[in-house]
Order: structure tokens, then C-alpha cells, then sequence
């Protein structure tokens, strides 16, 4: 019993992982209608520069502010560039230039960091919380930044104008256009937003997982699997699912199906939520109309 | 006089002892009295280019040897492609390298299903697989695949070593291991339970994991849980540090055996917490760049100074760079012994007499032997324990 | 074919013959990689180009395809041509299952789906229940095959002779089917998949079907190309695999049969000058080499051909 305990809460704390990223994955579905292959690379990236940064000596929290920062323009970046020409093409285009920019980001990490792998700070204790022996700080942390994020969207989206602006631009951009919204500045808003989402993400994951240029390579597929339980387009879902899809691939993998087949955990519920219930447990079901 | 006489007497020894001295030159393709091509394949792209690294070291190492007048006079051409850890591209990469570039030989391929994939054609072809860069056991068979050779200690008796250890300190011990699942991560447990023959019950629980998961704490938890006084940690260098740290976390006090590819301070200790790494048992052939207790050493001076000269940009922390420098040392020194008798033929011959040859990079005692039937240069290492600062070395050099 | 056309095809073919004459062994060898390549390209073109439905983990079913091969070979002794209907037939199979719970998915879940089956296949081909069979993590060494008959040809040249047949077979059914009613349809569900429907067209299983021909396609690709590697092993098939296929069919020409083949020279030859320049970061040369082609060139070599083509007709007639 203990040792299921323990792995259930072991695989909160990789939840909590997930979760955060998924909710970059989910930020970004919402303000554009795309899936960011991209997404995790991004945040990868990001971290980097907050690793350079704090190599450079600035303190944690400076750090981090300027890298939240350097990220939202880095997305809108992205957006205005390599995105904005492909706005109106067919899906298979966005979806190779997500696959160009993944590549193109990881390569270039690579070139610029090297691939050894660097410790990156935690800006909490290092000491267990109450002296447990389950959980560390930093990803009790960790997971409290997550939801302070999540709320944070939910009031961003929820009351401010702009907010609303941004869901109008993504749901219905002919209609927000007449009652002038600037459509194309929202999408770059919300691919900046998700950025930076995504670069909290990254400063969060790597005290865990240590950084490396490859390091979301296996976190944006379960990542992918949480936003999708969740319902894609419902950031609380993803959190959610965050956490279901952590504690199910270690309860899975230690006591079901063994450690080898845990991918296929996500492969599985990728393809199981796809196909049984697309809008996940809390999404919001369309219908397409002729 | 006596000046003219010394050089004239070692002349005459010289010829007397061996008549090859005075023999024609006699090259293969990819040897020419200018120089020697050298072809080598590397992942520097995919999921394995953190080992791209070793490729360009030797590059770099090839690039100073070259500026020093090269070997015997001839210069090495050093011809390195990507293969992205790819069989099939390696494939692709070796046969252009053979039959194309015309290289003398292939040297360092990198990763065992690579070399598994060239493995025949480099043996029908008969063209050196040399100083291959992988630890599978397989490399040292010259009975049946006489152009091919290793490098480094082989990982089963890496492994074995750490089971005869744990049967003369701890007979009873309940033993958790934890392994990458593939070939490395396999042929290191396969040592293991052939070290510990007819102990091999002792092993509690086995746990593998993939490159792909995010983490290995939901292992450890599972070790851990198992009951284990020991833990073997079969693991490469990110996940090794994320064991060493959970396992601490966790409270588990284990005697906690690491295999060598993660023994390094700094990119592996470090961390995962130099307090948290107090206590763990390794084997050690080369120097640790990052241990302190070579911060004087000539060679690893040497190495310091090769980096910063020649290869800047490559990492002062990473132990793939004084690998592929110890590497590339020895097969200069094989070329070196080959003299002008550059045939292929030849070039295995050399690299199968090597003589108690020690690199700048290696630890002190560890030599390198081969001969006709041995195809495995470097046989022994020795027991480190780490004492929260530095590799502490015990116990006498092991192996052959 | 108009007399042009005909007229081309024959030059291209006698070239193709004659090359294995003119080249060495290991260039034969590359050509014949090209050979495998375009039939695998033309499999995810028939889906992705044609169908519109996107798969970033055909790389699963190259893999599929060249294990089948292998297993057959090793394990059962088969000959080696015996083993494609096999690998074709399983592929299909597979694919045709695999399209059964994508048909529900449009567009970017697709995407999102067959990515994870990109992702994840590797750890089941090392799964230690299937081990007997796939030699786990070692992978299956596998026998080049010796030219029957007593024929004068390398094994390197024969194995070329013998793809390009395959191949030539291959696109030839690919032409008569996708130029035909199937791929009047088969665009017909890409561009208006509602209307499509009301038309009569049985969306849902032309959409399942043309999933497992394109798996048929790429799965025999897999088989021909682990007999001229005469190697598998779970690190061939790595997601890298299907990432290429993906920017093969970008750069030779969505929805375009012979854009396959300029995919295929691409994806084989391309990475190799992209080495020789730079060992910095060479997947982010093909990154934006792959964005520059969604922009200026969005219909691929093969459109850009086309293009050049008409304008210097017209010009012609100009005059």
C-alpha cells in the first residue's frame, strides 16, 4: 500500500510537469485553433536563456522576469514571421512549419549550448517540505506555480477586455473583426502569451529533469495526452489531466504493464480521448456547420 | 664522434632487429606517402548528438598531431559524417567512406547498433572497424571478425566486477538494478548476473526505463519499495543524476553501485548533489576532467591545453572530450608502430600489439594491451568511491 | 500520357537501366535508397497529398514493413522477394486499423495522433514479449541477395534491377488509381469532405482504405530498404524517420506522382551536402530549407517543374 502511495504521488509530481506544459499546449489551441509541435522546444529554448542569464549572474527572480518576457516576444515573433504567411493555408502547412521550427529550435540549442546536461537553480528550499520523504520542494513548488498560472488565465480570459478580445479572435474571427477587434495582433497576443506560459513551464521542469536540448522531447507527448483528457480547450482540464496522466503512467507502468510500454500509455490515450471523446472531460463539444 | 656513434648503433640495432625497417613502403588505399585517411562516422544530429562531441574532439586531436608534422611525415585526413544514430544511414556512411573517400580504415563508428549494422560488410570487406565506440562485448571476437576492434573496457566486465565486489563485501545483499533498455543497458545486467554465477537471486527486483521518459523517480519508487540494501544503477548521464538525487530523497540508503558512463563530477554529481553522492562505488579506466585530484596532472594538463588550442568550443566539463582524446592517442600511436608498411592488413596487426601503451588521459596503471587473440585494449579498471568531493580510488587495478 | 510525356518516360527509364553500368557500387546502392524512398513517399503522398489526411508517423509502418521482412527472412528462412506481398499485406492490415479510429480525426489531431504512433513504436519494437521474433534491442542481421539466374551483376546492382521494378510497378498502379474515379474521390473528400459525402462518396471507408495503401506502400518501401541495409533495428525507425518522409513529400510535390521521386533524391542526397558543409546543426538547415519551401514553392519541386513548364509554353506560343 505504501509503495502504491508513493508512486501515486511520485507521478503527481511528474503530473505537475505535464500539466504545466499541456497548459502552454492549451493557451496557444485556444488563441489560434492550432496544436504547437513546436511548443515544447520553445520553452526549452526560453529556459536556456534564463540558464544564460543566470550564469551571467542576475539574481533568480530578475532572471526569470526577463525570460517570461524575452519568451512573449519571441512567440510574437514567431507569429508575425514564419506563422502570419501560412495563416490562410491549408492545415498541412502549419502542421510542417511546426515540425520546421522543433528542428530548427533544438538544432540550433544544441549548436549554441552543447548537449551536456546542466543543473538548472530552483528558487525553492532544497529541503523537503515537513521532511517528507515523497515529494521535494521544488516540485511542491512547482505545482503551485502551475495553478497560480491557471488562475491567472482564467481571470486573464475571463475579465479583462482584452481577454475576451482574444477568445472572440480565436472563435469567430469575422465577426470580431466587425466589431473591431484587431484579429491578426490577437493571434500574435495569444502565441506570445503561450510562449511565455511555456517558458514558465521550462524554468519549472528543468530542477527536475535537468536541461538539456532534448529535454521535452519525451515530456510533449504526455503533455499532448493531458491537454486532450483534459479537453483542449479548457485550461483546468489540462491541469487536470496533467495530473491524471502522470499518476496513471506510474501506477500503469510500476504495478500493470511494466516500464517498457509507459509511451504507449500516452499513445493510448491520445488516440482513446480522440476517438471516444474529442472535447476530453471538460471541453466544449462543436459542431461543424455546412 | 660519440654524437655520430649513438644514432649510427641504434640504426644498425634497429635493422638487425626488425628486416621490415628497410623493407619498401607499402600502402592500401587511403595511405600515400602525403597521407593517411582516416574515415569515421558520429551522430552529430539526432537523438544521440551529445556523443557528436567525441567525433569533433578527434578531429581536433587529428588537426594538432597534423601541425606537430603528422605521422611518419604523412598528415591525416580525417573524413567524418553524420549518421544521426541511424544503422541504416551508417551504413550509407561507411560504404561511401570505403569504397569512395578510400579510406585505410574506419575508425570510432559510434553506438552499438551502428556498428552492428556495418559489422559484416567492414569483416567481407576487410577494411579496420577500429576502436569502435561502443562497450558491447561482441567487439572482441578476432577469431571470427579479425577487422574489428573496442576501445574502452567492455561493460559486462565492467559489470562483473561489481558483482564479485558485492560478493566479498556483502554476501547477503538484496540488490535493486536499474537499466536503460536497450543494448548497452543489457549487456551491463548480463555481466551482472554472470558475475554474481550462482547468486544471481540476490537481485530483489530489476527495472528498466526509456530515453523517452521525463524522469526515473517512478523507478527508484519502485526499487526502493523492493526492500533493497544495494542498487546497481545502470544509467547514462541524465538519468543517473536524477536516480542518485530520488534515491537520496527518498531516504533510501542503498550501497550504490554507478556504472562509469555516469561517473563523472561534473555532469553527473553535481547534479544530482555532491552531498547526495557520498558513498557510491564506481570503476574508473580514464581521468574525470572535473575531479579535483587532477587538477595538477601533466596529462590532464596536456588535455587543457589541447582543448583551449584546438577545440574551444567544445566543454571543459564533458567526459566524451577526454574519451575521444585518449582514442584518437591511440591510434596515432597504432599508426605510429605501422611505420611505413601502411597496408590494412598491417594496421590491425599494429593495433593487435599494442604494448603496455598509456594515454595522457587514462588513470595511472591502466595500460593497453592486445595481441592476435585479444582484441580488447583496455581490460582494467579500478574501484572508486566517491567521498562528497572526488573519486576516491581503492582496491588494486582489476582486470587483466 | 501525350507523346511528350511518353517520350520523357522512355528517356528516364533507359537512364535508370543504364545507371548501375555508369556508377559505382556504393552510388548504385544510394540509387537504390532513392528507389525505396519514393515508393515510401508516394504511400504517405497518396494519404497526406491526395486524401488530405496528415500522418507525421509513417516512419511506424516503414518500420513495420522492414521487420516483416526481416523476421520472414531470418526466422523462416523466406526468400527474400517473397517477403514484400507479406510486408505489403501486413502494412495494409495495419494501416487500415490504424484508419479506422483516425477517420474521427480531422486535420491536426491526425497530425497529433500519428506523431504519437511515430514517437512510441521504436519501444514496442523492443518489447520483451516480442523479443524471439525482433531480436529486441539488437535488432535482425539479415543476408544481401546474391543475382539469380547466374546473372553478371553485383548484389548491389541487382537489388537496384530488382527495386526498380517493384517501383516501376508500384507507381504504375498509383498512376492508373489516382488518376482515375479513386482519386477523383479521394481529393474530393481532401477539398470538401461534406460535399463529398453528399455526393454519394463513402467517405469513411474510402478514408480507412486509402490508410492501409498508403501503410501497403510505405511498409513494402521498409521491406526493400532492410534487404539493401540487411539490418533493422529499433533505432532505424526513430522518429527522425517519419519527420523526413513528411519534408520528402513537402519538397517533391504534395499530390504529385512524380514528386515522390524528387522527395526521394532529396531526402537521400541533401542531408549528405548539408554534412559536408556543416556539422553545426544540420536538421535546422532542412528546417528552413522546409519553411522556404511552404512559401514561395508550396506545391514542391514537382509544382515548380510544372510551373516552369507552362510559362515556357506560353511563351512559345507568344512568339
Amino acid at each position: 500500500m505504501e509503495a502504491f502511495l508513493h508512486q501515486v504521488l511520485a507521478g503527481l509530481a511528474t503530473g505537475g510537469i505535464y500539466a504545466s506544459v499541456a497548459l502552454a499546449l492549451v493557451m496557444i489551441y485556444q488563441a489560434t485553433h492550432h496544436l504547437n509541435f513546436a511548443q515544447g522546444e520553445m520553452a526549452m529554448f526560453s529556459t536556456y536563456i534564463a540558464w544564460s542569464l543566470i550564469s551571467a549572474g542576475l539574481p533568480y527572480w530578475a532572471a526569470f522576469a526577463l525570460t517570461v518576457v524575452f519568451a512573449f516576444i519571441l512567440g510574437v515573433v514567431i507569429e508575425r514571421v514564419v506563422i502570419r504567411p501560412v495563416e490562410n493555408a491549408p492545415v498541412l502547412a502549419v502542421v510542417v512549419v511546426f515540425i520546421a521550427l522543433l528542428v530548427i529550435l533544438n538544432s540550433v540549442t544544441g549548436w549554441i549550448y552543447t548537449y551536456t546536461i546542466k543543473t538548472f537553480p530552483s528558487p525553492f528550499p532544497a529541503q523537503p517540505l515537513f521532511g517528507n520523504k515523497y515529494v521535494s520542494s521544488h516540485e511542491l513548488g512547482a505545482i503551485g506555480v502551475t495553478l497560480a498560472v491557471l488562475l491567472l488565465l482564467y481571470g486573464f480570459f475571463r475579465y479583462t477586455p482584452l481577454g475576451l478580445a482574444m477568445r472572440a479572435a480565436a472563435q469567430n474571427p469575422d465577426s470580431s473583426r466587425l466589431v473591431g477587434i484587431r484579429v491578426g495582433w490577437m493571434l500574435a497576443l495569444g502565441w506570445g502569451l503561450a510562449a511565455a506560459i511555456g517558458s514558465v513551464a521550462g524554468m519549472m521542469v528543468a530542477p527536475i529533469v535537468y536541461l538539456d536540448p532534448n529535454m521535452m522531447g519525451g515530456i510533449l507527448l504526455y503533455a499532448f495526452a493531458a491537454a486532450l483528457v483534459g479537453g483542449i480547450d479548457n485550461p483546468g482540464g489540462a491541469v487536470f489531466g496533467g495530473f491524471l496522466v502522470g499518476v496513471l503512467e506510474n501506477v500503469l507502468g510500476a504495478f500493470v504493464i511494466g516500464n517498457e510500454l509507459k509511451l504507449a500509455v500516452a499513445l493510448v490515450l491520445i488516440i482513446g480521448v480522440l476517438v471516444v471523446r474529442p472535447s476530453g472531460f471538460f471541453g466544449k463539444v462543436y459542431v461543424t456547420r455546412v | 664522434m660519440k654524437r655520430m656513434l649513438v644514432p649510427a648503433a641504434a640504426l644498425l640495432c634497429a635493422a638487425l632487429a626488425s628486416p621490415a625497417a628497410f623493407a619498401q613502403k607499402k600502402y592500401d588505399p587511403g595511405a600515400t606517402d602525403t597521407e593517411i585517411k582516416v574515415g569515421n562516422t558520429n551522430p552529430y544530429s539526432g537523438p544521440a548528438s551529445a556523443y557528436g562531441t567525441i567525433g569533433k574532439t578527434i578531429g581536433a586531436y587529428f588537426k594538432m598531431i597534423n601541425e606537430q608534422g603528422g605521422i611518419n611525415g604523412r598528415k591525416i585526413n580525417y573524413i567524418s559524417y553524420d549518421d544521426g544514430y541511424s544503422p541504416p544511414k551508417t551504413v550509407e556512411m561507411v560504404r561511401k567512406l570505403v569504397e569512395q573517400d578510400q579510406v585505410l580504415l574506419v575508425f570510432q563508428p559510434l553506438g552499438t547498433p551502428s556498428n552492428t549494422a556495418i559489422h559484416k560488410y567492414m569483416n567481407s570487406k576487410k577494411v579496420p572497424q577500429l576502436f569502435v565506440a561502443t562497450g558491447a562485448t561482441k567487439w572482441n571476437d578476432p577469431k571470427n571478425h579479425p577487422w574489428t576492434m573496442g576501445w574502452q573496457p567492455n561493460y559486462q566486465t565492467e559489470a562483473r566486477i561489481y558483482a564479485q565486489h558485492i560478493l566479498k563485501t556483502k554476501p547477503n545483499a538484496k540488490i535493486a538494478v536499474l537499466y536503460q533498455n536497450d543494448d548497452y543497458g543489457k549487456d551491463y545486467l548480463k555481466g551482472f548476473k554472470d558475475g554474481l554465477g550462482a547468486k544471481a537471486s540476490l537481485i530483489v527486483k530489476e527495472v528498466s526505463y526509456e530515453v523517452t521518459d521525463p524522469t526515473v523517480d517512478s523507478q527508484i519508487v519502485q526499487l526502493q519499495s523492493s526492500g533493497a540494501d544495494v542498487f546497481f544503477n545502470i544509467t547514462t548521464p541524465k538519468f543517473a543524476a536524477q536516480a542518485i538525487r530520488k534515491a537520496y530523497d527518498t531516504g533510501w540508503k542503498p550501497l550504490h553501485y554507478v556504472n562509469n558512463v555516469s561517473a563523472s563530477v561534473g555532469s553527473v554529481l553535481t547534479p544530482a548533489g555532491l552531498e547526495k553522492s557520498v558513498g557510491l562505488i564506481t570503476t574508473q579506466y580514464g581521468k574525470d576532467p572535473t575531479d579535483p585530484t587532477w587538477k595538477d596532472d601533466p596529462g590532464m594538463k596536456k588535455w587543457a591545453e589541447f582543448m583551449k588550442k584546438y577545440y574551444p568550443e567544445g566543454s571543459l566539463i564533458d567526459a566524451s572530450n577526454v574519451y575521444g582524446y585518449g582514442v584518437a592517442q591511440t591510434l596515432v600511436q597504432v599508426l605510429k608502430q605501422a611505420g611505413d608498411n601502411l597496408t590494412r592488413e598491417n594496421v590491425m596487426k599494429q593495433a593487435a600489439s599494442l604494448k603496455n601503451f598509456e594515454t595522457d588521459t587514462g588513470l595511472p596503471g591502466i595500460k593497453l594491451n592486445t595481441t592476435a587473440d585479444d582484441y580488447a585494449p583496455i581490460e582494467s579498471v579500478q574501484l572508486s568511491r566517491f567521498d562528497g568531493k572526488t573519486w576516491v580510488r581503492f582496491g588494486e587495478v582489476m582486470g587483466k | 500520357m501525350s507523346r511528350r510525356q511518353r517520350i520523357v518516360f522512355a528517356v528516364v527509364l533507359a537512364l535508370a537501366c543504364a545507371l548501375p553500368f555508369l556508377v559505382s557500387n556504393y552510388r548504385t546502392f544510394q540509387f537504390t535508397l532513392v528507389l525505396v524512398y519514393a515508393i515510401a513517399l508516394l504511400g504517405l503522398n497518396i494519404l497526406t497529398g491526395y486524401n488530405g489526411q496528415i500522418s507525421l508517423g509513417h516512419g511506424a509502418f516503414y518500420a513495420i514493413g522492414a521487420y516483416s521482412a526481416a523476421i520472414l527472412m531470418d526466422r523462416f528462412g523466406v526468400p527474400y522477394w517473397a517477403t514484400l506481398p507479406v510486408a505489403g499485406a501486413v502494412c495494409l492490415v495495419a494501416g487500415f486499423l490504424f484508419g479506422l479510429p483516425a477517420l474521427r480525426l480531422e486535420g491536426l489531431y491526425l497530425a497529433l495522433a500519428t506523431f504519437a504512433l511515430g514517437v512510441s513504436l521504436p519501444q514496442l519494437l523492443k518489447y520483451h514479449h516480442f523479443e524471439k521474433w525482433t531480436g529486441g534491442v539488437q535488432g535482425i542481421v539479415i543476408t544481401k541477395p546474391d543475382p539469380p539466374f547466374g546473372l553478371a551483376l553485383s548484389q548491389d546492382q541487382w537489388l537496384y534491377f530488382f527495386t526498380l521494378v517493384v517501383a516501376l510497378g508500384l507507381f504504375w498502379l498509383a498512376r492508373n488509381l489516382l488518376r482515375g474515379r479513386v482519386g477523383r474521390a479521394l481529393m474530393a473528400i481532401r477539398d470538401h469532405p461534406i460535399a463529398a459525402e453528399a455526393m454519394g462518396i463513402h467517405t469513411a471507408m474510402v478514408k480507412s482504405i486509402t490508410f492501409g495503401v498508403s501503410a501497403m506502400y510505405t511498409g513494402i518501401a521498409g521491406a526493400l530498404g532492410a534487404i539493401a541495409v540487411q539490418f533493422v533495428a529499433p533505432d532505424s525507425f526513430n522518429i527522425f524517420l517519419s519527420i523526413t518522409f513528411l519534408i520528402g513529400i513537402v519538397i517533391g510535390g504534395l499530390a504529385s506522382i512524380t514528386g515522390a521521386l524528387y522527395g526521394a533524391l532529396f531526402i537521400q542526397f541533401v542531408p549528405n551536402i548539408a554534412d559536408e558543409l556543416s556539422k553545426a546543426a544540420p536538421w535546422a538547415i532542412f528546417g528552413v530549407v522546409l519553411i522556404g519551401f511552404v512559401y514561395l514553392l508550396p506545391a514542391g519541386v514537382a509544382g515548380g517543374i510544372r510551373m516552369a513548364l507552362a510559362r515556357w509554353r506560353a511563351k512559345r506560343q507568344n512568339i
